[in-house]
């Protein structure tokens, strides 16, 4: 039976939580940059202008059609043979976040197709301009409900960010291969970096449902819902 | 009833015989670090390594398979029971020593610095201070890197031809790596990459394979040491690795 080296699981702790720190930073980083560039393609997807329309097209079917892997290798090694040298961790977040962009696009088309298209046509009738009727009437709705896949996305991403190990960030699984070249233990050190992305994942979604509720909370749809049935109780929210 | 039971356990007792003359040695390596181990524009696996694996197989009488594996976890595949020998240019290090037994050297080098052709800043391990270095993840190169002091940073990538990439982008200052890895790599690539000075360290590679192995590593010790006395050793070593010297 083989019996664990539980000394080196506590000794690896102090790399393997530095680790874990920079792929939470990485993953935290990119999917802001991703969920503002992925809203701004989402939309364009679904602009009236068609060459808008075709680019965000296009950006979504580079970017989720090839492989995340493939992705960091052409920016890390292909960009700068065209001048554009990124360093390791501007190459992970820029791969992460473009990559994820993609996704989100798709996400926040959904949910803003999802959105009733009287709601568009009572702003309008209340003189909102096209901006301001997505701004405040389409965005603040779809978002509450594209949360679910947004934390999707996130937990997703923050696994796939174990990729960018190859162009030698140490991140999380980078700093445990690390330490199994040394001390050729795959057991102890491959579970403890499962753990701790367990750990993290689990984080990302108790904040998830958090907002979730926070938001349902919120909400006026009760209200509103009664208003649009002139004044009758609408029936309860499940 | 009872001559079908024979006929069984004879057909059984021929199997397990055939089996056991054609038992395979299945062989680890990480084949990109030329002129050892690499991949040739075919597909095919070739190096120094390659073809002294393959010569020990024939004379053990046993079929040679080799399985092209990643280094970070070439040891824990040997331990996991992937393969039975590892030849990779691995060096017998005491850590290395301790997971795993070790044949008899096969082959001495030592480490050397590798910098842009154009780059004159650096002649020696000292000038690493405040340098990024790239290696090649838990190589001898990178535990040589880790003990100079004042480095500024240690990029471990997963194979030596992607540190070489990294330093020739810019990534890198220098790429600490075995001596005719390096020069493989600068004849390969004229004017790109050099070898600064002289190796630094001394090393042996060997063949790595599990610890209490003792009939195997009888045969494979003996089975190398009539491989270089009798000339088949020299002969590997002008194929393979005169053009370096």
């Amino acid at each position: 039976m083989y019996s664990l080296d539980w000394g080196l699981i506590l000794r690896s702790l102090p790399d393997l939580t530095a680790g874990s720190i920079t792929t939470l930073l990485l993953t935290t980083t990119s999917i802001g940059i991703g969920l503002v560039l992925g809203t701004a393609m989402g939309l364009m997807r679904l602009s009236r202008f068609k060459t808008v329309g075709a680019f965000a097209a296009a950006y979504v079917w580079f970017f989720r059609g090839t492989p995340l892997l493939v992705q960091i290798m052409l920016i890390y090694y292909g960009l700068p043979h065209l001048g554009l040298s990124l360093d390791r961790w501007q190459a992970g977040v820029t791969a992460l976040s473009l990559n994820s962009a993609a996704y989100i696009a798709e996400i926040v088309r959904a949910g803003v197709q999802s959105i009733d298209v009287g709601q568009t046509e009572a702003a309008w009738a209340l003189g909102l301009t096209r901006w301001q009727t997505v701004r405040f009437i389409i965005l603040p709705q779809a978002f509450r409900r594209i949360i679910p896949p947004l934390g999707n996305e996130f937990i997703l991403l923050l696994k796939d960010s174990s990729l960018v190990s190859v162009i030698a960030l140490e991140e999380l699984l980078r700093k445990g291969q690390l330490i199994v070249t040394r001390t050729f233990k795959p057991i102890e050190i491959y579970a403890m970096v499962a753990l701790m992305y367990l750990v993290m994942t689990t984080l990302i979604s108790v904040l998830v449902s958090f907002l979730e509720r926070r938001l349902r909370i919120q909400t006026r749809t009760q209200t509103s819902r009664r208003r649009a049935m002139g004044g009758v109780a609408a029936p309860p929210v499940p | 009833m009872q001559r079908i039971v024979t006929a069984c356990l004879l057909a059984l007792l021929v199997f397990a015989s055939a089996a056991g003359a054609q038992e395979v040695l299945r062989v680890g390596t990480n084949a990109a670090y030329a002129p050892f181990e690499f991949v040739d524009e075919n597909g095919e696996l070739q190096g120094f390594d390659m073809d002294l694996i393959r010569e020990v197989g024939r004379r053990l009488g046993m079929p040679v398979e080799i399985i092209n594996t990643a280094w970070e976890g070439i040891i824990p595949g040997l331990l996991a029971g992937h393969y039975d020998v590892i030849i990779s240019a691995m060096t017998i290090t005491d850590e290395r020593a301790a997971a795993v037994d070790f044949t008899d050297p096969y082959f001495a080098t030592g480490q050397v610095i590798m910098v842009r052709a154009d780059d004159d800043r650096i002649q020696q391990p000292a000038d690493l201070a405040g340098k990024v270095i790239g290696v090649q993840i838990g190589t001898t190169g990178h535990f040589a890197a880790e003990k100079i002091e004042g480095v500024l940073r240690i990029d471990a990538y997963p194979t030596a031809p992607e540190a070489f990439l990294a330093l020739r982008l810019g990534r890198a200052d220098a790429v600490v790596v075995d001596e005719l890895v390096a020069i493989q790599e600068q004849q390969a690539n004229p004017g790109v990459l050099k070898v600064v000075g002289t190796p630094f360290t001394v090393e042996y590679y060997g063949i790595a394979l599990r610890k209490g192995n003792e009939t195997l590593l009888r045969q494979l010790n003996r089975t190398l040491a009539q491989i270089k006395a009798d000339g088949t050793y020299d002969e590997l070593y002008d194929k393979w690795l005169l053009g370096g010297q």
